[in-house]
């Protein structure tokens, strides 16, 4: 589809502008989550959402988009309320109240859900579509639904930056510089929910804590800075979203929430393996580059133990000499040939090398001319 | 009862039995949170084996679904390694990925299939006993069943053969490598355990409600005793009739069995929450404020004892001056005075608080501890 | 009037604390009076309530029991003149921020809501660093850092709130020997100001060098007053418990102790 069709089609613009929307949303806020090891709290958040929709429904009757997303943002607080609780008050650990919280709460929206669908009022049809997301039903007023919760959540997380930012990394600290810690952790715990209720329509139930963590997680891997992470977070979240919303609306059978979470999750192992600094092949090259320079310099350290035994520094050597005092270290050749091109050794012959006398020189600085060996 | 009803209630109370028990490991060794990562990802393990067998009944599901949460489990660890990610993250990113995959590849190449997502999520026992199990001609029963004893008696023998392993193993990792018990052996077969179970559940109950029956009676149990052996049982015990209690709800409300019974563990856990002797909540409330009286009270006891015999001793007890010394208001001073009165511990005498021996017993014993 | 004498004499005044954890005090009755401009220590075995005194001064943990008074008034009130310099392990290095950033924390309590830090903030912060010692580390993501360097990182945290009155939780512990005196000149500089410092520390035998008061500490208060007095061999082997082993090199007259802790069972 080319980009005219795109800002023709009133759905797929609609899909993209909500996907995206969601995207950076739950991705600016998700770096919170994650930096807090607050991940597992998303996905048990989320699933405890599901409830809540089922009884917004039940309780008004209505389906608007914006009823819905407050009866899951209700419901999805009280499971986060519920598993501080309980780790708070008995010897119940975190993970088991979050497994309790998790399936319980979906348990019991499952339950309310097949509820409504046996009932002769029976308009349910809809609201199942909360479990996985079903991205190309929306509509201008789910977006203006994400958007009014969505965009205030931005601006608090802007306005009490520092105060964010303090309480994630060293809160014992922030307490004792005089800030009420636990209003600022419900301020905090608040705004996630609202970034998970507003994906919920898009990406689904199930996968949303995914689309909290992953974007942010992604980020992480590319920069050391708070604010930039959280930007980058942004920024991966509304590309995944769009791009997953927008292929699953064009092709058929591609559910919106998975195809997202694939897009997200290459966003994440791009990241993980590429970024400078952190990534993984950036941190295998450094490993393999420091290790060449080790093996070269064991080398020209051989060939100046030889030369030292020869009285002429610049005394040739068999290279099965070399590769036998390298034995283990990696090979000599591959030092010798880089040494050559630095113009430290040459070859003599078919088989044998010496030192040059800018090697002999360089050798002599590193390890000594021969005064004051052990 | 119909002999469906029967049958339903049957395998929903081995499921249960079945799942409580790697699931009290589970809540042990503070790894809940994999059952709900195991129970999601197997999916695509069923998924793949599905396409290569055609077949749903093919026990190379079960394989499939136990190496796809080792995959799961060892991935999880693998990135962790990294350094790049916590371990929640890490949880948190694996399984989605792995569940979506699956999901795609149900939709795009099986979605006509009986093998629908929702079904996969969700479970419908009432399904259930439609599929029998024919043993040469005759009808044994559910083929679910059967497998979930399968499953149950797979979990009792692994539980029955390496207790003693098991029980070193998840509370000192150490000691067990020091005996010689790999604790990465018990724990990976555990999560096989744990993998096979969860795919026998599927057509029962369903990934996320799995979880339910996996974490919440264990720990239901884990605030009812301390003993490992009670807490087994308990698990297996709140378990069961949790099911059994969700299935009767499901039928007057006509609403999904597997809901109702993730939602009568949950009820189940409130109950121990608050009335557990000594642990729940009501019994903490009680403590904390006996606790408070207690303390208050040996202070001043001993704070009398410090003033004995000396000329302000009549001053030091006052009222006042206690509310004043100790920073009490009002009434809690007359409270712990009173309460010291009663349990004669001091008595009053004119203006002032005298020390019984009892009382003076106390202080000494205080100030010695 | 007596009390306002005390008071303006008396940095910290502490009655009658006790922390249960369960049924279990883990602190119990701990009277304590510190007087202004000292340098203090809290010492005491491991599990002896020492990290929770600090904490329960500070309200980071709940008192069953108990009472406190900085410079005179509720701690509430002299939030602005106290400073924490909690364990380095309380928190997470890899958290994305910068040296200057952690720093510039510290002056969060004077900004108030939402304001920004701003030049002053930074400038402050770049003179912290100086003080000690690592000023050009102010760009360096905090995973990068050393254990001394990420010591004195808080302490330059702790140097930018100009407290009247620090508090330290193992300030020492696991660093090189060079921050160990940088971080001793910051205390004795504290001390020539006028300011008074808690410390909670875990090594005997560098006490009676670097702290003019202690308290021996082991869920009771063993003892607590100027080193010189409270010190003793007698009063640690309480603290300790008898695993306490002792190097006397000299005879009586010198004074000195040299104390070994004993790596003994129940930790």
């Amino acid at each position: 589809m080319d980009l005219l069709s795109f800002f023709s089609d009133y759905t797929l613009r609609t899909v993209a502008l909500g996907a995206a929307l969601l995207g950076a949303v739950s991705g600016s806020l998700g770096t919170f989550a994650l930096l807090r090891r607050q991940a597992l709290l998303g996905d048990a958040m989320s699933h405890a959402a599901l409830p809540g929709i089922a009884l917004a429904f039940l309780v008004t009757g209505s389906k608007a988009p914006l009823v819905i997303l407050v009866g899951a943002g209700l419901a999805g607080w009280l499971g986060a309320w519920f598993v501080i609780k309980v780790t708070g008050l008995t010897r119940v650990k975190e993970d088991s109240a979050l497994g309790l919280v998790l399936s319980v709460f979906f348990g019991v929206g499952l339950v309310l859900l097949t509820w409504i669908q046996r009932r002769p009022d029976a308009s349910q049809a809809g609201l199942d579509s909360y479990l996985f997301g079903q991205a190309a039903t929306l509509v201008q007023k789910d977006l203006v639904a994400m958007a009014v919760l969505g965009v205030p959540a931005l601006l608090l997380m802007l306005l009490f930056w520092k105060e964010l930012k303090l309480l994630s990394f060293d809160p014992e600290f922030a307490f004792s510089l005089g800030y009420p810690v636990r209003r600022l952790d419900l301020l905090l715990t608040t705004l996630l929910v609202v970034a998970i209720v507003i994906g919920l329509q898009t990406v689904g139930v199930v996968l949303m804590s995914a689309m909290l963590v992953a974007p942010a997680a992604a980020a992480r891997q590319w920069t050391d800075r708070l604010g930039v992470m959280v930007l980058l977070a942004a920024l991966f979240g509304a590309a995944g979203g769009m791009g997953g919303a927008v292929l699953s609306s064009s092709v058929r059978r591609l559910p919106t929430g998975p195809t997202i979470v694939l897009f997200i999750s290459a966003l994440v192992l791009v990241s993980l393996l590429f970024a400078p600094n952190r990534g993984l092949l950036w941190a295998w090259f450094r490993r393999l580059r420091s290790r060449r320079r080790l093996e070269l310099r064991a080398v020209l350290e051989d060939l100046h133990a030889l030369s030292l035994q020869h009285e002429d520094p610049y005394h040739s050597h068999r290279t099965a000499v070399l590769r036998a005092m390298s034995e283990g270290h990696g090979g000599a050749d591959r030092s010798l040939a880089e040494l050559e091109s630095q113009g430290l050794a040459r070859r003599v012959g078919a088989d044998r090398w010496a030192l040059t006398p800018a090697g002999a020189e360089e050798a002599a600085r590193w390890f000594g001319g021969g005064e004051g060996r052990a | 009862m119909t002999p469906t009803q029967v049958e339903i209630q049957l395998i929903a109370a081995v499921t249960a039995a079945a799942c409580a028990l790697p699931g009290v490991f589970l809540v042990l060794r503070r790894m809940a949170m994999l059952s709900d990562a195991i129970s999601h990802s197997i999916l695509l393990g069923i998924v793949l084996a599905y396409f290569v067998t055609r077949n749903l009944a093919s026990p190379l599901l079960l394989v499939a679904a136990a190496v796809t949460g080792l995959v799961t489990v060892a991935l999880v660890e693998l990135l962790g390694r990294t350094r790049l990610l916590k371990a929640d993250a890490s949880i948190g990113l694996v399984f989605p990925l792995l569940f979506s995959i699956g999901v795609i590849l149900i939709s795009r190449y099986a979605g006509d299939v009986h093998l629908d997502v929702d079904s996969v999520l969700l479970g419908e026992l009432a399904f259930a006993p439609f599929d029998r199990f024919e043993l040469f001609g005759a009808d044994m029963g559910p083929v679910s069943l059967f497998v979930m004893l399968g499953a149950l008696a797979a979990n009792a023998l692994f539980l029955l053969l390496f207790y003693k392993e098991l029980k070193v193993a998840t509370f000192d990792p150490e000691l067990a490598a020091a005996l010689g018990i790999s604790p990465v052996l018990i724990h990976y077969t555990h999560m096989g355990l744990v993998s096979v179970t969860a795919v026998s559940a599927f057509e029962a109950v369903g990934s996320v409600l799995v979880v339910a029956l996996m974490i919440g009676p264990p720990a239901t149990a884990y605030l009812l005793t301390d003993r490992l052996p009670v807490m087994i049982a308990l698990s297996v015990g709140i378990g069961v009739a949790a099911s059994l209690a969700g299935y009767w709800l499901a039928h007057v409300l006509d609403a999904s069995i597997a809901g109702s019974m993730a939602t009568m563990t949950g009820v189940a856990f409130l109950l121990a929450l608050f009335f557990a002797p000594g642990r729940g909540l009501a019994a903490v409330a009680g403590r904390r404020r006996r606790q408070r009286l207690e303390f208050a009270g040996q202070m001043l006891a001993v704070h009398l004892l410090q003033h004995e015999g000396t000329a302000e001793e009549c001053y030091e007890s006052s009222l006042v001056q206690l509310e004043e010394h100790f920073r009490w208001d009002k009434a809690f001073a007359r409270q712990i005075v009173r309460q010291g009165e009663h349990l004669e511990r001091w008595r009053l005498a004119g203006d002032c608080l005298e020390l019984t021996d009892t009382g003076r017993e106390l202080a000494r014993a205080v100030v010695e501890r | 009037m007596e009390s306002d004498d005390l008071n303006r004499s008396t940095a910290i005044d502490v009655t009658d604390i006790t922390v249960a954890y369960r049924e279990k005090p883990v602190l119990w009755d701990i009277d304590l009076q510190v007087p202004r401009g000292v340098l203090m220590a809290i010492v005491g075995p491991n599990g002896a309530g020492k990290t929770t005194l600090l904490k329960s001064i500070l309200g980071l943990v709940p008192m069953a029991a108990g009472n406190v008074r900085i410079f005179g008034r509720p701690y509430a009130e002299v939030r602005r003149r106290v400073g924490y310099v909690p364990q380095r392990g309380s928190v997470d290095w890899d958290f994305p921020t910068t040296v200057l950033d952690l720093v510039m924390m510290g002056a969060y309590g004077a900004l108030g809501w939402v304001r920004r830090p701003g030049r002053a903030e930074r400038q402050a912060a770049l003179d912290a660093l100086e003080r000690v010692g690592v000023r050009d580390l102010a760009g360096r993501q905090i995973s990068q850092l050393s254990g001394g360097q990420q010591q004195r990182a808080f302490l330059a945290r702790a140097l930018i709130q100009d407290a009247d009155l620090y508090f330290m939780d193992e300030p020492f512990q696991g660093v090189d020997a060079t921050t160990e005196r940088a971080i001793i000149d910051i205390l004795k500089q504290f001390r020539e100001q006028g300011k008074t410092v808690l410390v909670v520390h875990h090594d005997l035998q560098t006490v009676p060098e670097y702290f003019d008061w202690v308290i021996l500490l082991n869920v009771r208060r063993i003892a607590s007053g100027p080193v010189s007095e409270v010190f003793t061999e007698e009063n640690l082997r309480l603290a300790f418990g008898g695993k306490v082993g002792f190097l006397s090199p000299h005879e009586a007259g010198s004074g000195e102790h040299h104390v070994l802790e004993r790596k003994g069972a129940g930790d």
